[in-house]
Order: C-alpha cells, then sequence, then structure tokens
C-alpha cells in the first residue's frame, strides 16, 4: 500500500509557495553524482538465507551462555529466573510506549511503585524514582540534586578515587559547563580519610562507592563517619552501591546516606552489550522535591480505590521547563519492571543466599589464584564478588590465553589504573560453578608456567 | 468568576501583592494567582536573612497542577517567612490575602512602591489576561 501524505497538487502549491519550480531543484546544493550513488551491496536473498548468515555473524560472539565470565568493572552475569523474561515480555508491558496514564495503565504504575518501594527497602531509603538510564547517570543526577538541595550555593563536589571511573566520567560530562567543580579523585591511591579531610564549607557532597571499584566494601562504621563529617559541614553524602551486595551488607541508608544510587543491571537484566541497563535512586522525604526524575505515588480514586499515579510531576521538565529538577524526562521502565520482578522472584532470602554464593566463590576464587606461582593477591580489604589480582604477564595477553579455554578474563586495570601494574579486576558471582574456579586456576598455571 | 483585589494593596504584573507595613512589606499571591494555580500543595520560602532585588524569584509555589516561581514585588531583606504554611499549604487557597501571607521583607527603596500596580491597574490587567484566553 502506497503511503502519500501529499497529493500532487498541494505539493505544486508548496512548491508555487516557495518560488521553486520542482523538488529536484530543493537538491541542487547536492552535487549530482551523489544524488543517487551506485551502492555497493550483495544482490538480495531469501529470508532463510539472510537468517543462516546473520546467525552465522552472531556466533562470532563470546558470550556468557557458551564462556565463563570472570568480567565484572558494573556490569554483572546474574542468574536470571525464567519468570523475569516471561513477564517482562508479556505484551501489555513490553510494547507500550511512555504507558503512564492512569485511566489505561494501573498495572504498570503498580509495577512502577513496587519496584520504588522495593529499592526503598533495599537501600534503607524513604523515596526511590522510577529509574535512570544507568549507574553513571544516576550519580551524575545526584549530584545535581545534592547542588539543589544547597540551593545551588556551593560549588564543589567530592568524588572518591574508588568511585567507578566512567561514573566520575559520566558526572564531568554531566555537570560541564555548571561551574560545579568535581575534585577528590585526583590520586587514585589516596584513602577516605584524604577525600574526608577535603570536605569544607563549599563542598555539595561527598561520593562513595560500596563495594568501590576495586571490590572493597566499606565498613559501614567508616562510612557512619563520613556521612557524620559531611553533614557536619553542611554537606550531603551520596553512595553508590551494587544492589546485589545488599542482600549481604548494612543498606547506605542506615549509616546516613543522603542518596543513594546504582547501577540496576544486576538485578534480572542481562548483559545487552552494555545497554539498556537501569539506574536506581533513592533519598530522603524531605528532599524528594529535588529528585530528578519519574515518581509513581499510591493515592484513591474518587470511589475511595486504592490507584496509582505519576506523583510531583511539576518538577518534570514538560511542566517545568528550564526550572525542571533535571533535563530527564524519561526512565528505564521495561528493566525497572525486570528488577521488580527479579526482586519479588528472589524475596529477601533469595537475594541473601545469591549475594552469599558469590561471596564465598569469590573468596575461594582469590585463595586459590593467590597460589597461582606468579600470581599475587592486591586484595588485603574484604571484599564481595570482586578482587584485585597482580598478573605474571600482560593481563591482555592473559585474557587472550583465557579465552582459548572459554574464560571471558576480567577488567585490564593497567588501563585505569598503571599504578597497580598488570592487574586485573576479577568477578565471580553464582554463575561461576565451583569446579570451573577449580579449571580456572589450573589454566592459570599452566598459561603462564 | 470576580477576584477579590483589596484596594490598600500594590500589585506585580506577576500576581504578588504587596502591604506595606512601616519599613516592611508583607507579600503573598492574589486571590486570582490562587484561583488559576489550583489546590497549592507546597510552598517553598527563602531563608531569613536572604537579600533580594525587586524582580528576583524568592521562593516557589507548587500546585496540582503546576509549578510556579515567586518574584519579589520590593526589593529588600526577609525578615520572616509563614512557617505555617509548610504544614498547610492551602492556607494560600483559603486566604491568599491574610492568613496566607508568604514573606515579610524589610524595604531597602521605598521608591519601588510607585512602581506596582494599584488596585485599579490591577484589575485592568486581569481584564486583558482574561481577555485573552
Amino acid at each position: 500500500m502506497g503511503y502519500s501524505p501529499h497529493t500532487e497538487a498541494q505539493r505544486e502549491e508548496m512548491l508555487r509557495a516557495i518560488g521553486v519550480d520542482s523538488i529536484a531543484e530543493l537538491f541542487a546544493d547536492v552535487p549530482s553524482a551523489y544524488r543517487f550513488p551506485t551502492l555497493n551491496l550483495p544482490h538480495p536473498v531469501s529470508e532463510a538465507e539472510i537468517l543462516r548468515e546473520l546467525q552465522e555473524i552472531a556466533s562470532w560472539n563470546a558470550h556468557v551462555g557458551e564462556y565463563t565470565c570472570l568480567l565484572g568493572a558494573g556490569a554483572y552475569h546474574h542468574y536470571i529466573p525464567s519468570v523475569v523474561p516471561a513477564i517482562v515480555g508479556r505484551s501489555e508491558f513490553y510494547t507500550a510506549y511512555t504507558p503512564y496514564q492512569p485511566e489505561i495503565s494501573q498495572g504498570t504504575l503498580q509495577a512502577m511503585f513496587e519496584y520504588q518501594t522495593m529499592i526503598c527497602a533495599l537501600t534503607g531509603m524513604e523515596v526511590a524514582n522510577a529509574s535512570h538510564y544507568d549507574g553513571g547517570t544516576a550519580v551524575a543526577e545526584a549530584l545535581i540534586m545534592a547542588y539543589n538541595v544547597l540551593k545551588g550555593k556551593r560549588r564543589k563536589v567530592l568524588l572518591s578515587p574508588t568511585l567507578h571511573p566512567e561514573y566520575r566520567e559520566v558526572s564531568r560530562t554531566y555537570l560541564r559547563g555548571t561551574g560545579i567543580e568535581l575534585t577528590g579523585d585526583e590520586d587514585l591511591q589516596a584513602d577516605l580519610d584524604t577525600l574526608q579531610a577535603k570536605i569544607d564549607p563549599e563542598t555539595v557532597c561527598v561520593v562513595v562507592q560500596t563495594p568501590t571499584f576495586l571490590g572493597e566494601v566499606l565498613d559501614p562504621r567508616r562510612l557512619r563517619r563520613l556521612a557524620e563529617a559531611a553533614h557536619a559541614a553542611g554537606a550531603l553524602l551520596v553512595v553508590a552501591v551494587d544492589p546485589i551486595s545488599l542482600g549481604l551488607f548494612v543498606p547506605p541508608g542506615e549509616v546516613g546516606a543522603d542518596i543513594v544510587v546504582g547501577e540496576g543491571q544486576p538485578l534480572g537484566n542481562p548483559l545487552n552489550f552494555g545497554g539498556p541497563y537501569l539506574g536506581f535512586f533513592a533519598c530522603r522525604k524531605a528532599e524528594v522535591r529535588r529528585m530528578a526524575g519519574r515518581l509513581v505515588g499510591q493515592t484513591v480514586d474518587a470511589e475511595g480505590r486504592r490507584g496509582f499515579v505519576l506523583t510531583l510531576s511539576t518538577r518534570e521538565q514538560h511542566i517545568r521547563r528550564e526550572k525542571a529538577t533535571s533535563n530527564i524526562c524519561s526512565n528505564e521502565a521495561l528493566n525497572a519492571l525486570a528488577a521488580a520482578v527479579y526482586l519479588a522472584c528472589l524475596g529477601r532470602r533469595g537475594l541473601r543466599q545469591v549475594a552469599e554464593v558469590c561471596y564465598h566463590r569469590a573468596h575461594y576464587a582469590a585463595s586459590g589464584i593467590a597460589k597461582v606461582p606468579g600470581f599475587e593477591l592486591l586484595s588485603s580489604w574484604p571484599f564481595f564478588k570482586e578482587f584485585v589480582v597482580r598478573c605474571p604477564i600482560s593481563v591482555e595477553e592473559l585474557n587472550d590465553r583465557l579465552l582459548e579455554h572459554g574464560f571471558i578474563g576480567g577488567f585490564d586495570l593497567s588501563r585505569t589504573h598503571p599504578h597497580l601494574g598488570q592487574a586485573m579486576l576479577l568477578c565471580v558471582t553464582e554463575m561461576v560453578p565451583v569446579p570451573e574456579i577449580d579449571r580456572l586456576v589450573r589454566v592459570l598455571r599452566e598459561v603462564t608456567r | 468568576m470576580a477576584y477579590r483585589i483589596p484596594e490598600e494593596l500594590r500589585y506585580s504584573k506577576t500576581h504578588e501583592w504587596a502591604r506595606l507595613e512601616g519599613d516592611t512589606v508583607v507579600v503573598g499571591i492574589t486571590d486570582y494567582a490562587q484561583g488559576h494555580l489550583g489546590d497549592i500543595v507546597y510552598v517553598e520560602l527563602p531563608e531569613v536573612g536572604e537579600t533580594y532585588a525587586q524582580g528576583d524569584s524568592f521562593g516557589v509555589v507548587e500546585s496540582v497542577k503546576a509549578t510556579s516561581d515567586l518574584y519579589a514585588p520590593m526589593s529588600g531583606t526577609v525578615l520572616a517567612v509563614n512557617e505555617a504554611l509548610v504544614d498547610d499549604p492551602a492556607v494560600v487557597n483559603r486566604d491568599p490575602y491574610g492568613e496566607g501571607w508568604l514573606v515579610r521583607f524589610s524595604v531597602s527603596n521605598a521608591a519601588e512602591w510607585d512602581t506596582l500596580l494599584d488596585a485599579a491597574a490591577y484589575e485592568r490587567l486581569l481584564a486583558e489576561e482574561e481577555g485573552g484566553h
């Protein structure tokens, strides 16, 4: 079926109005040789043939279903129960775009509300929004929110050097041109005491991550002291956190964090080559009007029945224009839904079990690797599912060898942390079976002999 | 619908009212403003001691429909804010010229009083705005 938005008569009328004789004349600036160039394309093939070709190309990928994945560094391979894609894939959720009209979208709105409620329970905070794009943008939004909570009077943000390097980069990109200075992470070896000593009356907020980018779990008592130091100076504490780790460790809300953010991908979302992911964001109720993003609230209708609606939308850009809390007018609804289904499916005990298995397997792997000649465990700190080892050969070469043996190797820290030498950040989740850890240790011994 | 426009007050084009009391000025939003905003759910007020020039935004009023800036009708320093609005912002709807006042400023330039609209001029402004709808 042809689709003609305009009739010939209408086209001629428009051409007359702008004083042009033909449509071709509008393209006079494009040299004729470039107007309809011959494209070097293969001959058309049938659906069956093209599918075969695409599958062949797809098989070049080393994917986590086939390889054992030791790569983390912000994106994590955890088991996704079958119920998650089954529910997320329902057309009521899957095909709807910005489904926020309360009259027709109670299901979606209720799912968002439950997601927010679970993020609050997980982080120990009072309010959570319906999500941001990913962990990095959630951190950046937290900085803007903290700046606005302090009414734009302060201009210094302290970033921990152990905050994910990409979160630090995204924050700098986001805040470029605002006049807000992002500092504290110049020396990657500086510790928390050094960071805390930099808090002054100009400080908007301090941002830390736990477990840190290198896997260290920060002592909750130490975090509480940091929160107190920040609050004493009138500044806020922002904590980025791995949501799976909260199955085991003290939530940041209990140690005085004002804003808690993080990458929500580990909660029921596949790795997907880096996206779409999910930034979760939670804060205290007193500051909810400074929070960016969508927020679903529970209310009652005219007949007193429970219902769900977008709430506090007046903060948002489509209503408040340039005075909005953020230029973000969107969220990752489907990914947030996956996180909600995942959390509901696992429950409190299930999440704890996942976290425990990660913890024990990561420590088992670390102790095994530390005994391989030439390898040195650099993580002297308490860690969760990631740890650092120094390697006897270059990480790049080692990862090539590991790939030959069916392992996707760890994150090459020589790219981001050159002072550690040829060091690798290894991640062991519940998806790495114990026999695979034993095989990894044998392979490491073999390829570095 | 007729909106109340008390004779003794002066008005800004952005729908704030001002009442001189000695060398201070009390500021609120007009009956017309509260009527158009609808149910007010939140008022963000400045801190005592903050200084604003005429026309500066000194706070925000949020209704179920919109969030709007509040503009200082005269230059001055905040002497007091209406704390009662924190718990019950709907007072602004019920009594915009009385219990629903927002801020008391010290007056730093008394001449600015005469730059504001009197009741008759404000009524004409409303007639124009309503006519335009």
